[in-house]
């Protein structure tokens, strides 16, 4: 006996948006069986781990500070996706965008003017703009896959900050060692509420939300992208341009994407430092996809995405947990996720015969078209 | 969310409540002692040391400390909230262990200025954030006095990090230890721009090794490039911690970090309030730096390497004394003089006998 994934003839509305909840869950059940593994009474585990990082009010604005980037990134990519293009490089696009912007603020580091900060604001979005349009222009030109070009732009964009923070952007007070100097105060992202981190780029964040709903729902460029993915023939045969959206998707996930460079630099951090992010241009991808590609689902994956970074390090404070329980916790989850969607999509049979197993088997692509027929 | 889960759910909350009330209520409570780590604490260099230092603190203070860390904090945006978090949840210590975390940490002490901080490598300092670093090239120097006279080659190869004042001053130093024994010697170095990445930092070891050098050193924080050099039948030292038994064969000594007694007596210092705002450069005398045993050499060898580590913790000798010559060949360090504090802290230059330029 053999199993056989079979295609379902109609996928269910429901279950694709019931998919990531399923998953959520599931990954919670998980945690609770690690954490008794662990030794730690589960339930109150679970507590620190999703309940007491945002148990006051500080709690909820460091989670919007760190989920900023991570949304931010995740809309732009999600445009992209859903068109099939398949920008990896976002990490690079928010180096350069935060390296454009942060070189305005060092440049002018006795500027006291209003302008400085969307100067900066603006710089970084074409810097993220500008290192996208490399992978556009080798894909339109040439064919080059994107996957590819945009990934190794990541580390030339990660070593060029390192080279301009460890040399001509050094700090010459700082006594050689690798930092730019702090940017001034008018090149700081203003803060959203008192006593907190919460920047200008959560509102960014926000409206990027709302920006990508609209472009989804209403514009023209984003009837085109879901065509472009759902029947690929379909959007030959009636003339779009897979160049012109090619060049759309990748703009925008780089404009977004320097956007969140240029606001964890001038915001949170306040200089340039040879790391400014964690990885948040890989970790965007998860979060696109957990969110189903919708732009309310990429704001509500990037906060459970964030929560899953604050909880690791509360439950290493309050209850001596290890870090790897963070990397176990995302991988599961995305490892749920992917099983709910191939469960949403395909019914498990029996098959007699290991050649029977076989039969029938989709062709690569097939269930991505039916997941966007079926929104 | 169904209502079973959630009354699971506010229950685990209501036993958390209770038992934070449990603690506060509770007398003589023990003082407790936070740790920021850049590395995982399983990394068998850095933060494994700084790990040792606050498993040391635990065990000669007993219950009256509880210590708490947080591992593999990014150098960014999350380092602030990882610190502040620690001095909210009522940490009255708290070491940030890594370059990265300076302007971060200067930003926290400012809002708990009740808490105090003890910041490695920086150089800022307030009233309640002191800096520490240990002189390692101290070990450096003594590292290269042996490789000096192993090698066959004459090619010391040095895996390196970031082209900090810190690590400059670790190669330098290793070239002078060297050329003291042995005028033939030239060390190359990679840079992997990173602390902690040991598939990086052994490719860089192989790459050394294809170059005829036969002595690895390093200053990057896994044991990688050692069992790299003990796979292709070179020496190499260990880094941060004696790492003897990733290379039972290969390794010749191992500069250790002893961060031990300096984080037991900062610890007391907070708890009978005699703690004062301070900058500590301490090496081999204060035991802040360390030799693990000097193994897989003839015993004359040894026997120089003793006697140097004993010149240098005496004060009789400073690895830095001159007469010392930068790459152009100018007399940076006249004879007899030795390079003060100052200038040791921002080295950016390599001594003659480094090969390549230093990045910029």
């Amino acid at each position: 006996m053999f199993l056989r994934l079979e295609p379902r003839p109609q996928t269910s509305v429901l279950q694709v948006y019931l998919s990531p909840v399923l998953a959520i869950g599931l990954t919670l059940i998980t945690g609770l069986i690690i954490f008794a593994a662990l030794g730690k009474e589960p339930m109150t585990a679970l507590y620190t781990y999703f309940v007491l990082p945002i148990s006051d009010l500080e709690g909820w604005t460091e989670l919007g500070v760190k989920a900023t980037p991570l949304v931010l990134i995740g809309i732009g990519l999600s445009l992209g996706f859903r068109a099939n293009v398949w920008n990896i490089g976002a990490e690079g696009q928010l180096t350069i965008g935060a390296l454009a912007g942060g070189g305005i603020a060092i440049f002018n580091h006795q500027s006291e003017s209003a302008l400085l900060l969307p100067a900066m604001i603006l710089a970084g979005i074409l810097g993220g703009m500008a290192w996208a349009a490399i992978p556009a222009w080798l894909k339109t030109r040439f064919n080059a896959n994107e996957i590819l070009t945009s990934l190794m732009l990541s580390y030339v964009a990660v070593l060029l900050l390192s080279y301009l923070v460890h040399g001509p952007w050094r700090d010459p007070e700082g006594f050689n060692f690798p930092e730019s100097r702090m940017f001034p105060d008018a090149g700081a992202m203003p803060i959203l509420l008192d006593e907190s981190r919460l920047h200008l780029g959560a509102l960014f964040a926000l409206l990027a939300v709302a920006g990508a709903w609209v472009v989804l729902s209403k514009a023209m460029i984003g009837f085109q992208l879901k065509v472009v993915g759902a029947a690929p023939a379909a959007a030959r045969h009636v003339g779009f341009s897979q160049n012109r959206l090619v060049w759309f998707s990748l703009l925008a996930a780089g404009g977004l994407a320097g956007l969140a460079g240029v606001s964890e630099v001038a915001g949170p951090i306040g200089q340039l430092t040879p790391t400014i992010s964690p990885g948040y241009g890989f970790t965007a991808i998860i979060v696109a996809f957990l969110g189903r590609l919708h732009p309310v689902g990429v704001l509500m994956a990037g906060l459970v995405m964030a929560l899953t970074y604050l909880g690791g390090e509360t439950a290493q404070i309050e209850i001596g947990l290890p870090k790897a329980v963070t990397g176990i916790f995302q991988g599961v989850l995305l490892f749920y996720l992917l099983a709910c969607d191939v469960l949403t999509h395909y019914r498990i049979r029996l098959a007699r015969s290991y050649a029977k197993s076989f039969e029938k088997t989709p062709a690569a692509g097939e269930p991505a078209a039916e997941r966007s027929a079926a929104e | 969310m169904n209502t079973a889960r959630f009354k699971r759910l506010a229950m685990g909350a209501a036993l958390v409540g209770g038992m934070l009330l449990g603690a506060a209520m509770a007398q003589a409570e023990p003082m407790k002692v936070g740790f920021v780590y850049v590395g995982p604490v399983g990394d068998h260099g850095w933060s494994y040391q700084h790990d040792q230092g606050r498993q040391a603190i635990e065990k000669a203070l007993g219950d009256k400390v509880q210590t708490t860390f947080v591992e593999s904090v990014p150098e960014g945006a999350d380092a602030e909230r990882v610190i502040t978090k620690l001095a909210k949840s009522g940490h009255k210590l708290i070491f940030t262990t890594s370059f990265g975390y300076m302007n971060p940490t200067i930003k926290v002490a400012k809002r708990f200025p009740k808490v105090k901080f003890e910041h490695a490598t920086g150089y800022k300092r307030s009233k309640n954030v002191s800096t520490y670093v240990a002189r390692f090239y101290e070990g450096r120097y003594i590292a290269g006095v042996i490789a000096g006279r192993m090698t066959k080659s004459n090619i010391i190869g040095y895996v390196a990090s970031f082209p900090i004042p810190e690590v400059v001053r670790g190669i330098n130093a290793t070239l002078l230890g060297a050329r003291s024994v042995n005028p033939n010697v030239t060390i190359k170095v990679v840079w992997v721009s990173s602390w902690y990445d040991p598939g990086k930092e052994g490719d860089a070891a192989k790459a050394l090794i294809d170059q005829g050098a036969d002595i690895i050193t390093q200053h990057t924080d896994s044991p990688a490039p050692l069992q790299v050099a003990a796979n292709r039948g070179v020496k190499g030292f260990g880094q941060a911690s004696d790492m003897i038994k990733f290379a039972p064969k290969a390794q010749l000594t191992a500069i250790v970090d002893d961060w031990r007694n300096y984080y037991i007596s900062r610890t007391k210092a907070v708890m009978d309030g005699t703690w004062k705002s301070s900058a500590t450069w301490d090496g081999i005398k204060q035991g802040m730096v360390g030799m693990a045993p000097y193994t897989n050499m003839p015993a004359e060898v040894a026997k120089q390497a003793r006697e140097t580590e004993e010149r240098i913790s005496s004060g009789k000798f400073h690895p830095f004394t001159g007469p010392i010559k930068d790459q152009s060949g100018k007399v940076v360090v006249k004879s007899g003089e030795v390079l003060d504090d100052g200038k040791l802290a921002v080295m950016n230059w390599y001594v003659e006998g480094v090969e390549g330029k230093l990045p910029k």
